[in-house]
């Protein structure tokens, strides 16, 4: 009986290859099916039992793992709250991550093969491999005082301020903010009862309004206009436009006015210059029309309007200038209604070019890749994007800014520094006479050597009731308060 | 120096015993265990505490004695079989300790009374099997001797595969399937001693009646069929597995015990007619009882599509396989996965832990393990020279094999979850008590084949002159 017992052994054989067959199904071809399927947590339980890096500034820790001792070993906590919630997010077990947790997510983890070389220790040693840290661009102190200042007066709003020459991003803030804390809790519970209220803020509060939310620009866009007309060859500054308190879009019988529904000045025509700083729609609706839709689009996106993508390295919202069908779209373009939208980073992105003479600088938040043994692996050099107006024409605009700043009111001038800015008040929402206009107010300090460039947004005037409310009166002061704290140690 | 008498023939050489191999291997398990548990350890962050000293200590001491059993009792046996139930039953324990020291964590993270560890459990139930093992070395010195006990062996074997299903549940029934005999803190398996005993049974009753299955049938598609009346062994073997299946709501179990009788069959007759009939009457069996009984419903559609229930009767199964998926093809490495988010970890899805943490690579390996402890009982089954011992090593042989396939299947969803245990790696006494008792007649037959025969003094021979003539037929 030997031949049975032979065919027998084959048999054998052939269930367990037919076993190892099927276990090749099960742990190859369908493993990642199965390791990154949502009901299993085996990856974000591993995770969590490993240290994850640290996100700091200039110092600061922002978010840090500890250890524990219940089952997912560590805990994250956000020493600073909500002052740099939006920048650093927050990473919850049932509720996924957000800002800088979820956009260097693989640096934290461990999983960056920018790490590569310590993985492999660990590797070797058999050790989870531990996460990278993450130090940010952010100036602790600025973020701090915008935070403050928004804050302090409960306005709904945000603040972005840059490194003209380099794109760091040195604060971005929105109000009102979260604590990050709730939603790390290793009790679902608590998480839970966190991301509800936070989903039902009004105000909200999760959204990161310096990149996520746009918002018409309204006057401030008439910077883009300025830098169009100058640099098509064809205005200068004493350029002489309408003075007229309103003129009729063309083509239709709806009229545009002029703030308050002034004169631009005192005579029949005002200069470019004149026209600036006292921000005359008029004025502003015949240039576009001289230069024509596509010199305005083209400068806008020289600016960087309408970057599709842009990861700073959390993914930034696209601003854009809209549709322009007509002459009468293209005159409402121009001051920045319609459907011009752009972040606050935007905004701030257009002044800090024409500090660092017409140049465009690429934002950025990470400084500086480290290992767990905090050192340098990598860190971020500056990114040239392009030119967005000539060196001279950025000259000029500074002196029509800096005109502007040395004419508006309102508090917080810093004596010894001279400032260039423009303000913008923005209409918006379906009854826009009875909402109170967005604020706004970009600038740049010192204009003769710049070293910082803010925008600040305040929504619906920051008051609920104030229909009166202007970029000169709220937005201004918050913006020289961020400039005077960014240029503290000036010589 | 006196010339060689060249009447006597010289004395051949002592046949190699095997044993300096055994143990050899035997300290290379001891030495892949050991270095299993470090990285268990490692990986957990524990604190090398003494009384893994003694875990290992205990573990060598076993297999010591073991082997020096087997040294006095089969010294010619084969020498992988014991080393390779060593590397399987230790890396079993190394897991379940593993398993252990995650339940102390949840419970220590839920501030919950610390679960009794049931490593030390399995390592009695070691000495238990091992104390079996030895016994059965030590009573059966000759396993030709069993056959005698063949009818009584059958009869026992038979009590135990249906006790659980006559019994009332509440003393049978653990997670629905009815295979157990509770008797205070004792849970026991008796099939899996019925296993046993039932081949002991068939292996002698089909060489006794080997003439009988072999008388030609009608001839039908080339196959020569047996004739109706020869049938009834069959028959009485499949309403058992169908009774089991039914009754005990098992189909491992059934598919074990009908597979094992279907291989012996075909075994002592040689003609594969039994087969296609063994496994025809199966399927039908199957069929009607899938129409009949919802929990074999149940276990189908759940084996179907595991992820439709998830919650629910899928979630075992859907978490076993998330397990395997994630520890992919190299594994999370030992002690660093989290295998104890699967139900029943340590004993029906210990194939899961072992995927989860091995990856692969691990897995394939252990079964290439089994794979050698079974081609090495065929091939004693080969050896050996009587047909009972060539039945009984062929049936225990399979058994395992099959077992296991029905365990690994069931686990990574090839076929139908079933729920048996991984032979010696899975927590369970019953079943490693048992699977020992099986090593232990391997061993004994693989003995018998490998031992020299005794020697019969050689008859003194006449002197040529005064030999008779004899009569020598010319070959045609």
């Amino acid at each position: 009986m030997n031949t049975p017992v032979r065919k027998i052994a084959i048999a054998v054989m052939v269930m367990i290859l037919l076993l190892m067959a099927n276990l090749t199904y099960v742990q190859v071809i369908k493993a990642t099916d199965y390791r990154e399927d949502t009901r299993n947590r085996r990856v974000l339980l591993a995770e969590y039992s490993r240290k994850r890096g640290q996100i700091s500034a200039d110092g600061k820790v922002l978010a840090r793992s500890v250890e524990t001792n219940d089952r997912l070993q560590y805990q994250r906590e956000y020493p600073e709250g909500p002052v740099f919630a939006p920048v650093t997010g927050y990473y919850s077990s049932d509720f996924s991550s957000g800002g800088m947790e979820r956009a260097t997510d693989a640096v934290l983890n461990g999983s960056d093969d920018r790490l590569f070389g310590r993985r492999l220790s660990d590797l070797i040693t058999g050790r989870d491999p531990s996460g990278g840290n993450v130090v940010l661009t952010i100036d602790p102190e600025v973020q701090q005082t915008a935070y403050d200042q928004l804050q302090r007066k409960g306005y709904a709003g945000s603040v972005v301020a840059l490194r003209p020459q380099t794109g760091e991003i040195l604060a971005m803030v929105s109000t009102p903010s979260f604590d990050p804390n709730p939603l790390a809790s290793h009790s679902s519970e608590e998480q839970k009862e966190a991301w509800t209220a936070l989903n039902e803020a009004e105000p909200p509060e999760l959204t990161n309004r310096a990149v996520q939310q746009t918002y018409p620009p309204g006057s401030t866009f008439k910077l883009v206009d300025t830098a169009a007309a100058l640099a098509s060859g064809r205005f200068t500054p004493e350029s002489q436009l309408t003075a007229a308190s309103s003129l009729t879009l063309t083509g239709t019988n709806t009229d545009l006015q002029n703030f308050n529904g002034n004169q631009c000045g005192t005579g029949e025509t005002a200069s470019l210059r004149d026209a600036l700083q006292r921000s005359c729609n008029t004025a502003f609706a015949q240039l576009a029309e001289e230069l024509g839709e596509q010199a305005l689009r083209d400068q806008a996106t020289a600016f960087g309007v309408g970057t599709p993508d842009l990861r700073i390295p959390m993914p930034v919202s696209p601003s854009t200038v809209g549709d322009i069908p007509d002459v009468a779209a293209l005159q409402q373009s121009s001051i920045g209604q319609r459907d011009v939208a752009l972040t606050p980073l935007q905004n701030a992105q257009i002044v800090a070019a024409i500090a660092n003479g017409g140049e465009v600088m690429a934002p950025f938040l990470v400084k500086e890749i480290q290992s767990q043994e905090l050192d340098a692996v990598e860190t971020t050099e500056p990114d040239r994007v392009g030119r967005a107006i000539s060196s001279q024409v950025a000259a000029t605009l500074t002196d029509l800014m800096v005109n502007n700043e040395n004419s508006y009111t309102g508090s917080g001038k810093i004596t010894g520094v001279q400032i260039a800015a423009k303000t913008g008040t923005a209409e918006h929402g379906a009854t826009p006479k009875t909402t109170p206009p967005h604020v706004w107010y970009v600038a740049f300090a010192p204009a003769e050597a710049p070293r910082v460039a803010v925008a600040v947004l305040v929504e619906s005037g920051g008051d609920r009731s104030n229909l009166a409310a202007t970029g000169g009166a709220v937005a201004a002061p918050i913006g020289r308060a961020v400039i005077a704290r960014a240029l503290r140690d000036a010589p | 120096m006196a010339a060689p008498d060249p009447r006597q023939p010289a004395a051949p050489p002592p046949l190699p015993t095997g044993r300096g191999v055994e143990l050899v291997l035997l300290a290379f398990a001891a030495l892949l265990v050991t270095g299993a548990l470090v990285l268990v350890e490692a990986n957990q962050e524990q604190e090398l505490r003494s009384s893994l000293l003694y875990v290992g200590a205990a573990y060598l001491a076993l297999f010591t004695v073991a082997h020096f059993v087997v040294r006095r009792f089969a010294p010619y046996s084969d020498p992988v079989i014991l080393p390779c139930v060593a590397l399987l039953n230790g890396l079993g324990l190394v897991m379940i300790h593993r398993l252990d020291l995650a339940q102390l964590d949840q419970a220590a993270a839920l501030g919950r009374e610390a679960p009794t560890e049931l490593v030390y459990r399995q390592i009695a139930w070691t000495a238990v099997g091992l104390l079996l093992f030895i016994l059965v070395l030590w009573l059966i010195r000759d396993h030709r001797l069993m056959s005698r006990y063949a009818y009584t062996a059958g009869f026992a074997g038979l009590v135990l595969l249906a006790l659980p299903g006559v019994l009332p549940a509440s003393i049978s029934e653990v997670n629905g399937a009815r295979l157990w005999l509770r008797l205070g803190p004792f849970s026991i398996q008796p099939g899996e001693f019925a296993k046993i005993l039932l081949i002991v049974f068939f292996a002698a009753f089909l060489v006794q009646k080997r003439e009988l299955f072999t008388t030609a049938g009608r001839k039908f598609l080339g196959m020569e069929l047996p004739r109706a009346r020869d049938l009834a062994p069959l028959l009485v073997a499949w309403g058992l597995s169908i009774g089991v299946l039914v009754l005990e709501r098992d189909l491992g179990t059934s598919l074990l015990f009908f597979g094992i009788v279907l291989v012996l069959l075909y075994a002592a007759t040689e003609r594969s007619s039994w087969l296609v009939i063994g496994l025809l009457f199966f399927a039908g069996g199957a069929s009607v009882a899938y129409q009949l009984f919802g929990h074999v419903q149940r276990r189908v559609a759940v084996w179907l599509d595991p992820f439709a229930d998830f919650d629910g009767a899928g979630f075992q199964i859907g978490q076993a396989l998330f397990g395997l998926g994630t520890g992919g093809i190299g594994g999370t490495g030992l002690g660093a996965g989290r295998p104890d988010l699967v139900p029943y970890a340590e004993s029906d899805f210990m194939l899961s832990t072992l995927g989860e943490e091995l990856g692969l690579i691990g897995l394939a390996a252990i079964l290439v393990i089994y794979l050698v402890l079974c081609t090495r009982g065929l091939r004693s089954a080969l050896a050996v020279r009587d047909s009972f011992g060539k039945l009984l090593a062929t049936g225990l042989s399979f058994a395992l094999a099959m077992q296991l396939f029905v365990v690994v299947g069931g686990a990574s969803k090839l076929i139908p979850l079933t729920g048996l245990t991984l032979p010696f790696l899975s927590y369970g006494g019953s079943s490693l008590v048992a699977n020992y008792a099986l090593v232990a007649l391997l061993l004994r037959v693989s003995h018998a084949a490998r031992a020299p025969l005794p020697r019969r003094p050689a008859a003194p021979r006449p002197p040529i002159a005064e030999a008779g003539t004899e009569l020598v037929e010319r070959p045609k």
